[in-house]
């Protein structure tokens, strides 16, 4: 039997919506009948993605601006868990920084959200889209 | 955000009581600390044990108060990491950074 899921959001620019979307992320790993894993690591691991890609979404590319939203596609096909963060601004920059800047001793303050995304994802990509631009990422279910 | 502050002889306790430590919560505790910072209280333990989600902008601000803190001759100790909390740090290797107990007692124990 095929288990397809598509669950579509839109929520306003404003990081207070950051917990629902995450929650939302954590209920869908959940229901998963045919994933063989730890679905509670799944559901964390989703519900930390989602989070540090809206953050990104809301804070960096549309800049805080109450007047935009954030779109959020999450998609279950074959096995593959696909998700889609769709901004409206003129993109940030998604790549990885050096390889010895992530390691031990690292005191930023900021970059380990797109590390996170990298980390726990399979694919992850940046493109711009009609509106602005869309964040994929994604993450085999075998 | 609901903080609880607490003086503890030398040491300031931060007990955030919260689930999430995130990007819409973590300036708010940031703040907090550097109004501790200003009143010379650089000795702290903050208490995440209600906290079983914290992003990449949580673990910056603690970052941030653990070097406060450094710089001015004090530490910045954490207590009461749930797993997946825990996970985290150790995904990004903040668990060698930050001195990290179990518990609040034996925390402050350590100061």
């Amino acid at each position: 039997m095929k288990e397809t899921i598509e669950v579509d959001i839109k929520v306003p620019n404003q990081t207070r919506y950051l917990g629902l979307i995450g929650k939302i992320g954590e209920d869908v790993a959940r229901t998963l009948r045919k994933f063989k894993g730890d679905r509670e690591e799944l559901a964390y691991q989703i519900n930390t993605v989602l989070t540090e890609a809206m953050a990104n979404a809301i804070i960096h590319a549309n800049e805080h601006d109450p007047d935009k939203e954030v779109h959020v596609k999450i998609q279950i096909r074959d096995q593959e868990l696909c998700i889609y963060v769709y901004d409206q601004g003129q993109g940030f920059d998604i790549s990885l920084p050096p390889k010895r800047n992530r390691l031990t001793g690292n005191l930023d303050e900021h970059g380990r959200g797109i590390f996170i995304i990298h980390s726990l994802m399979d694919r992850v990509s940046y493109a711009p889209c009609s509106n602005g631009h869309v964040l994929e990422m994604i993450k085999k279910l075998k | 955000m609901v903080i609880q502050v607490d003086d503890k002889g030398d040491v300031v306790l931060i007990e955030v009581k919260e689930e999430r430590l995130d990007a819409h919560n973590s300036g708010e505790l940031k703040a907090r600390m550097l109004a501790l910072f200003e009143e010379d209280k650089n000795n702290i333990l903050i208490d995440l044990n209600d906290v079983r989600f914290v992003d990449s902008s949580g673990l910056g601000a603690l970052v941030s108060g653990f070097k406060n803190a450094s710089s001015r001759n004090g530490v910045l100790k954490l207590c009461g990491l749930q797993p997946q909390v825990k996970s985290m740090f150790e995904l990004t290797r903040l668990h060698r950074v930050f001195e990290i107990y179990s518990d609040a007692q034996e925390a402050l124990g350590s100061f």
